[in-house]
């Protein structure tokens, strides 16, 4: 196979952008459940909750790092890899990113840095203030990010310009209430809480599986509740948007539902299949499990709905934009959208069996099989998560805005394949390698346990000038 | 005003405000082997910018954003056609930004001699490679008519950038030594005064050299005045770093990368990227812009936020502004 500059940048797209989001939902879910901690702690005074206030943000901010030097280069990208994309969306995309960092990426480094720094700096009402600063940035961020992919799913509020030959904006408001978007934010901060509630359940199990005596055993056992509570709600949150997606994505690109489901003829009533053996090219079918209607269903919202199939849709996009192929990948889509929704409903699942374990006035049993669930439960999700994108991402190709730039068409033209390999390389050397610091840190971390902790004194600007600071580097 | 004018000028200050802030970010992190002579000393010299090097980082997210909405076409012909340097200052940054958080997570002295080194570098490249981009910017690339960059890597490569690069390099290290010599006590704090005054007039002799250079190959009344101001401030700064005004030194510091930024901007307009080989593949204000309905909108919330961001920033540098020293690293 040929191998040009346009496959190798939808790669290093692809990769650099899966792993961006695998420290996202952390950032975004972690930011929010330490600040409730730290709230906990204020409200109470007990000395339990800012132990966890501790640990956790520790972790978070192992995270944090990460997130942040992996969004530099996803910003970057578009005008190095994606010029052509760039100067043909700028006009409406550029937009909600450069609101991105101006609205939410300065507030939340700005915070984060004085939440670190500011335990003893910063009078304790004040300094519970910086941590809802940062995560309501970061979850204010995930909005406009979103609401330019959305763009890129669902055009609206543009039209081209043939003159100019770009699209150019007509209505902001519509970009930013552009119907995926109002959906997508849910479903993806749903996703988000799901990755942090269980890892907050996956590291306190651990603590109270290993070390059963310890001090710190109501801790860890407050955390792993609250945290399996969180994951659960995430899982109710994340099924009921994902219902709201489904319809809406079947509406507006009604190919990507047909490619989640592999479905070659149009159906009504149209069937869910759990999983096929056989091949997916619609040709041959071993084995594959279906439960009737529930494609219909989750489609159209109504049990008997009609949903398009791959053929008919093929026919009506080669009549409308000319010949060519408008069917994504159709192992891909079927396959990730089934890991999606699989992964993450096995995280809510093992949720409810920590809870289960954990009623009320219970020892946690000793038991393998538990302590190794509850470590699988926060890869589970960040696996969920990234399957839900490659589907959303690769359901959209041959696009790169919906009906009106194909992915070859945005690719830049002045960068030679020599070029995009070396970024290539150099961006999956350097993440593989950070890869494995970041986990053995987040490891070890964990597993040293919630902190001794004194209170941090109220600040005094008389008697500090030889005291350590309260956190440093 | 045209809105055109308004978004080049709002784009300059976000890479003045880049420059001066995450400047001395990066002359802390290049001097770090020189000026810190043990662990403490390193610590010391990472915490005067911990609290603020992310939020200096953002004005960089910020101006790429700002570029990408206001001039698409600017966006898209420099970021490709400056690929190989954006792609190592990409992997500069990363490797910075981990080592802050990283450097002091474990307690073994190769661990922190590795995240030293990539802070020095991580520092120190991009610190280089802004020069010779915003050097090449001025110079002109070879575009064609449809304002695609033709020149390769080499043409990157020349005197005048490569002056460029050890010029930003040069500022900012002693931009640094100044912040390091006003947030800090002890002995550390002389050592840094002593060295700000060595780099600043190697500093002072090539911000002049370069911005001379700069107004032979393009230049208007304004941006000599600027250019003019630049090298006072630098020497102003000097002469405070001499007599230990730490606070003034680094007034001074601050104004001269101001203002060398704005003498490039200056220069540089009405053009945003120009052509070396067909005047239509020239990118100006103008035809890298997008539409007034964009301009506007983006005007609005620039004109909203940007004083909120300032004000909240503002306010982090005067609850961390004490000094530090030795006796304020915790044990472990
Ligand atoms: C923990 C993660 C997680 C879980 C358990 C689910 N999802 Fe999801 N899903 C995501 C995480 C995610 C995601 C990574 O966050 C995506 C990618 C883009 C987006 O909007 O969210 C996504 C995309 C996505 C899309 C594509 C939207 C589009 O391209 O327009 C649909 C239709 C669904 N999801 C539907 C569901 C349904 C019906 C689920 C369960 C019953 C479900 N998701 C569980
Ligand atoms: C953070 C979550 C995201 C993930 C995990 C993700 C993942 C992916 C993947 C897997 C591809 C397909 C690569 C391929 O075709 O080989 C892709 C393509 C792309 N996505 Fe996303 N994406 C995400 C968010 C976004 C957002 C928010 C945007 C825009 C704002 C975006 C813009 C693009 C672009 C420009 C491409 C290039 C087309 C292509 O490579 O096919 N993505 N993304
Ligand atoms: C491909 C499109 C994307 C781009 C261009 C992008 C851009 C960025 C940038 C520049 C940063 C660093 C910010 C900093 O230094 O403080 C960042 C981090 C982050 N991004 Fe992304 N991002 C993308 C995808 C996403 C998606 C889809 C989400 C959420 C749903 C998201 C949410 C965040 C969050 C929460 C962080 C954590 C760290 C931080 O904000 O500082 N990003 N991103």
């Amino acid at each position: 196979m040929q191998v040009d500059a346009l496959d190798v940048a939808r790669w290093q797209f692809g990769v650099t952008t899966v792993y961006h989001f695998l420290f996202v939902p952390l950032t975004i879910g972690l930011s929010v459940l330490v600040a409730i901690l730290q709230t906990l702690w204020h409200r109470t005074g007990d000395e339990k909750y800012l132990k966890l206030t501790r640990f956790y943000g520790k972790l978070f901010l192992i995270n944090f790092a990460m997130g942040v030097v992996t969004g530099i280069v996803q910003e970057f990208q578009f005008g190095m890899n994606w010029s052509d994309y760039s100067r043909f969306v700028g006009d409406i995309f550029g937009a909600p990113l450069a609101i991105e960092a101006l609205v939410a990426f300065f507030l939340e480094s700005t915070f984060i840095g004085l939440w670190i720094f500011g335990w003893d700096r910063l009078p304790a009402r004040l300094h519970l203030a910086t941590i809802w600063a940062a995560a309501i940035g970061t979850n204010l961020s995930a909005y406009f990010i979103l609401a330019a992919n959305s763009f890129m799913q669902n055009p609206v509020g543009y039209r081209y310009n043939p003159d100019t030959g770009r699209a150019e904006l007509t209505d902001f408001v519509a970009v930013l209430t552009n119907k995926v978007a109002l959906i997508t934010f849910p479903h993806t901060i749903a996703g988000a809480f799901l990755v942090a509630g269980s890892l907050l359940v996956a590291v306190a199990l651990w603590h109270l599986i290993r070390n059963r005596d310890s001090t710190d055993t109501p801790a860890y056992r407050f955390a792993a509740r609250f945290g399996a509570w969180v994951t659960l709600i995430a899982a109710g949150a994340v099924v009921i948007t994902g219902d709201i997606q489904g319809k809406i994505m079947t509406e507006v690109q009604p190919m990507k539902m047909a490619a989640a489901e592999g479905l070659y003829q149009t159906e009504s009533p149209a069937p869910f299949s759990v999983l096929t053996i056989g091949s997916l090219d619609g040709s041959r079918e071993l084995f594959a499990l279906k439960i009737p209607y529930l494609l219909s269903y989750l489609g159209t919202g109504d049990p008997n709905g009609t949903v398009h199939g791959i053929n008919d849709l093929q026919a009506l996009y080669s009549a409308q934009y000319g010949p060519g192929s408008y069917t994504p990948i159709i192992p891909v889509t079927y396959w990730s959208f089934r890991f999606m929704i699989g992964f993450g409903l096995a995280a809510a699942a093992i949720a409810l069996l920590v809870l289960w374990t954990q009623r009320k006035g219970r020892a946690i049993p000793d038991n393998r099989w538990l302590l190794r669930a509850g470590l699988a439960m926060p890869i589970l999700p960040l696996l969920a998560n990234s399957f839900g994108w490659i589907f959303t991402e690769m359901g959209r190709q041959p696009w790169i805005v919906f009906g009106e730039m194909l992915t070859r068409d945005g690719v830049s033209r002045s960068v030679s394949l020599t070029e995009v390999l070396t970024s290539f390389t150099a961006f999956t050397l350097i993440y593989a390698v950070l890869a494995v610091i970041e986990v053995k840190l987040l490891i070890r971390y964990a597993k040293a346990g919630v902190p001794d902790v004194t209170p941090p004194p109220e600040p005094d600007d008389t008697d500090d000038a030889e005291r350590p600071l309260a956190f440093a580097y | 005003m045209e809105l055109t004018t308004i978004w080049f000028l709002l784009v300059a200050v976000l890479f003045t405000g880049y420059f001066i802030l995450e400047g001395f970010d990066f002359g802390v992190g290049m001097l770090l082997p020189v000026l810190g002579r043990d662990d403490k000393e390193r610590r010391v010299m990472i915490n005067t910018i911990g609290p603020v090097w992310d939020g200096n980082e953002v004005w960089l997210i910020t101006a790429g954003g700002a570029m990408f909405a206001a001039f698409p076409e600017w966006y898209a012909t420099l970021f490709s056609g400056f690929y190989l340097p954006l792609l190592l200052i990409l992997l500069a940054l990363i490797a910075r930004g981990v080592a802050f958080e990283y450097r002091h997570k474990r307690p073994e002295a190769t661990w922190k001699r590795r995240w030293d080194n990539a802070i020095v570098i991580g520092s120190l490249v991009p610190a280089i490679l802004w020069g010779v981009a915003f050097a090449n910017i001025l110079r002109g690339v070879p575009l064609d008519a449809d304002h695609e960059y033709v020149g390769g890597l080499l043409n990157l490569l020349n005197p005048y950038a490569l002056l460029g690069g050890a010029t930003t390099a040069t500022l900012f290290a002693t931009h640094g030594a100044v912040f390091i010599a006003l947030k800090t006590i002890g002995d550390i704090r002389d050592r840094a005064a002593a060295l700000a005054v060595r780099l600043g007039i190697a500093a002072t002799v090539l911000t002049v050299t370069f911005l001379s250079w700069t107004l032979t190959i393009r230049s208007s009344t304004a941006a000599v005045v600027l250019a003019a101001a630049a090298a006072l401030a630098l020497l102003g700064g000097l002469a405070a770093a001499t007599v230990r005004r730490e606070g003034w030194a680094f007034t001074g510091t601050a104004t001269a990368i101001g203002l060398a930024v704005a003498t490039l901007f200056t220069a540089l307009f009405p053009n945003v990227l120009p052509s070396t080989l067909d005047p239509a593949g020239t990118l100006t204000a103008t035809n890298a812009a997008s539409t007034p309905y964009t301009l506007t909108i983006m005007t609005w919330v620039a004109v909203f936020f940007t004083p909120i961001v300032l004000a909240y920033q503002g306010w982090t540098y005067w609850v961390f502004r004490k000094r530090i020293g030795v006796a304020h690293i915790p044990q472990h």
